[in-house]
């Protein structure tokens, strides 16, 4: 059990897809311009990743190693279609924002990259826990960007005003925005992370660690 | 070959030059175009560089100080950038403006890659290029010269993009007008004789070479002179360099040490592309000037013409 809960919290934090892995960054940059968005492009992505990573694990033993990468790629469609005709039918206003980048999932790096590193090496239970991971700490992300972009961009969140007397900083719902963002964002995540370890590594040695 | 270097053994004598002295001197060279331009736009433009130089100084010391560096407000490379921006604003912009331009200047074009010599592009028009793009508004708004009450005009830049091809009188302007300042435009730029003088005195100490703003000017120039609206060789070449931030940008921006190539050769190149593309913009842009894009574009082609000009090494 704590085996899973940890390929679980690992996609939310040190493997995190986008701030850790630094993947997919194609749908984060372009659909982060507001938090709807980022929510709606997260959870098609983490279906897609739970079901392809759900199928690819359990046909791992047939699958040819030399032509394991089609097999991939015709799985990951299949959800993908089913996604995008879900959203034609039942959000046909947030398909139309996202736009392209439904179909792109095909070709997202962190879906192909979770079969091809997790999911056709582990059984179906842990990569339905490494999916479930991805897909939050990917969503988590994309939230967090969004979030950031939509306030400064266009003074609203959720597309609900903040108050009146500001003057959006346009340049952040346009792509200059996006990569300012989540550079400045990775920057804080590995400031973090080397925190951490240079914190962990004193504990360990104690005074004697000191060089 | 005079200018050759000379490698020799220990002890050399230490010329005197460091950072703060450069960075100080290019301040001093630039104060006549702030004087010039409070007498030009009133009491707001001295309003706007006091808070922009304020606002980078006191950036730079918080975030020297969260990231536990020494502190180097003092060397004027903050209060410089501080300096040039205000000079990249219109007059009459809200007072916020330099206050977030002066942050982004600092925090992010300048700190967020590592301080003073590491910076890829030049804080301030980074800064500009910045405001620019979010509050389009307040930045393309000029007041008139010599008017207290604030009254907005067009640039001439800005009047010859919207209807193309007007004879200089027809703008009620001449070249005496232009070269002293009596025209709309961003604080810092509309005022060339002090501008110049400013320039002699950094080319007299040395502190700049003369090959890139000569390339800038003369390539912007010889173009506008050759492809104008009118028809082939029928451009108003001393028009178009004296409108628009041209002197400013070639003298005081293509010339930063930390932003531009090091070699004079590298220098020449670095200013061509700036007239090239700052032409390009002007003629086909969306944009009624380019000076700073310009500039921008050719510093992230920096390392690339260092590289390309690198000299020989001797005997290999």
């Amino acid at each position: 059990m704590k085996r899973l809960f940890k390929e679980f919290t690992k996609g939310i934090t040190i493997e995190n897809p986008t701030f850790g892995l630094v993947l997919g960054l194609c749908p984060t940059l372009a659909v982060s311009t507001s938090v709807n968005n980022a929510i709606g492009m997260g959870l098609a992505a983490t279906f897609v990743l739970l079901g392809s990573n759900i199928i690819i694990s359990s046909v791992r033993k047939f699958i040819p190693v030399q032509i394991r990468i089609p097999c991939f790629i015709v799985i990951i469609a299949t959800f993908v279609t089913i996604v995008e005709l879900l959203m034609k039918a039942y959000f046909p206003v947030l398909n139309r924002q996202l736009g392209i980048f439904v179909p792109l999932i095909v070709v997202n790096c962190i879906v192909l990259g979770r079969a091809e590193a997790f999911a056709c090496k582990k059984p179906v239970v842990d990569s339905v826990f490494d999916a479930l991971g991805m897909g939050v700490g990917f969503t988590l992300a994309l939230c967090i960007i969004a979030a950031i972009r939509e306030i400064l961009g266009t003074g609203k969140l959720l597309g609900f005003s903040l108050g009146k007397g500001f003057e959006p900083v346009a340049m952040m719902i346009l792509a200059p925005g996006a990569l300012l963002t989540m550079g400045l964002l990775i920057g804080l995540v590995n400031y973090w992370h080397i925190k951490q370890k240079t914190n962990r590594e004193i504990k360990r040695a104690g005074c004697n660690g000191c060089k | 070959m005079p200018d050759r270097l000379n490698v020799s053994v220990s002890p050399h004598i230490h010329s005197g030059e460091t950072v703060p002295r450069v960075m100080w001197a290019v301040f001093l060279a630039l104060i006549p175009s702030g004087i010039a331009g409070i007498l030009i736009f009133g009491f707001p433009a001295l309003k706007l560089i006091l808070i922009s130089i304020a606002t980078c100084l006191i950036t730079e010391a918080l975030i020297q100080k969260a990231r536990h560096k020494t502190i180097t407000i003092s060397d004027g490379s903050g209060a410089l950038t501080g300096l040039l921006l205000a000079y990249n604003l219109s007059s009459n912009v809200p007072f916020w403006i330099p206050l977030v331009g002066g942050f982004f200047a600092i925090a992010i074009a300048k700190q967020a890659f590592g301080g003073l010599g590491a910076n890829i592009f030049n804080p301030a028009l980074a800064a500009r290029a910045f405001l620019l793009s979010s509050w389009p508004k307040h930045m393309t708004e000029f007041v008139k010269p010599f008017n207290p009450d604030g009254i907005t005009s067009a640039t001439p830049l800005g009047i010859l993009k919207e209807q193309a091809a007007r004879p200089l009188s027809e703008l009620g302007l001449s070249y005496w007008d232009l070269f002293l300042g009596k025209r709309g435009g961003c604080l810092g730029e509309v005022c060339i004789a002090v501008l110049l003088l400013g320039a002699v005195y950094l080319l007299w100490k040395g502190y700049i070479w003369y090959s890139a703003p000569a390339g800038f000017i003369f390539t912007l120039g010889s173009l506008s002179w050759l492809f104008a609206a009118q028809g082939f060789f029928k451009g108003d070449f001393l028009f178009s360099i004296l409108i628009g931030g041209l002197v400013l940008g070639a003298f005081y921006m293509a010339t930063d040490y930390v932003t531009t190539p090091i070699t004079k050769k590298g220098q020449l190149i670095f200013g061509i592309g700036c007239g090239i593309i700052t032409f390009v913009i002007r003629k086909f842009g969306g944009y009624p000037e380019g000076v700073s894009y310009s500039i921008l574009i050719m510093n992230a082609v920096t390392p690339l013409i260092d590289r390309w000009v690198k000299p020989k090494r001797y005997g290999v």
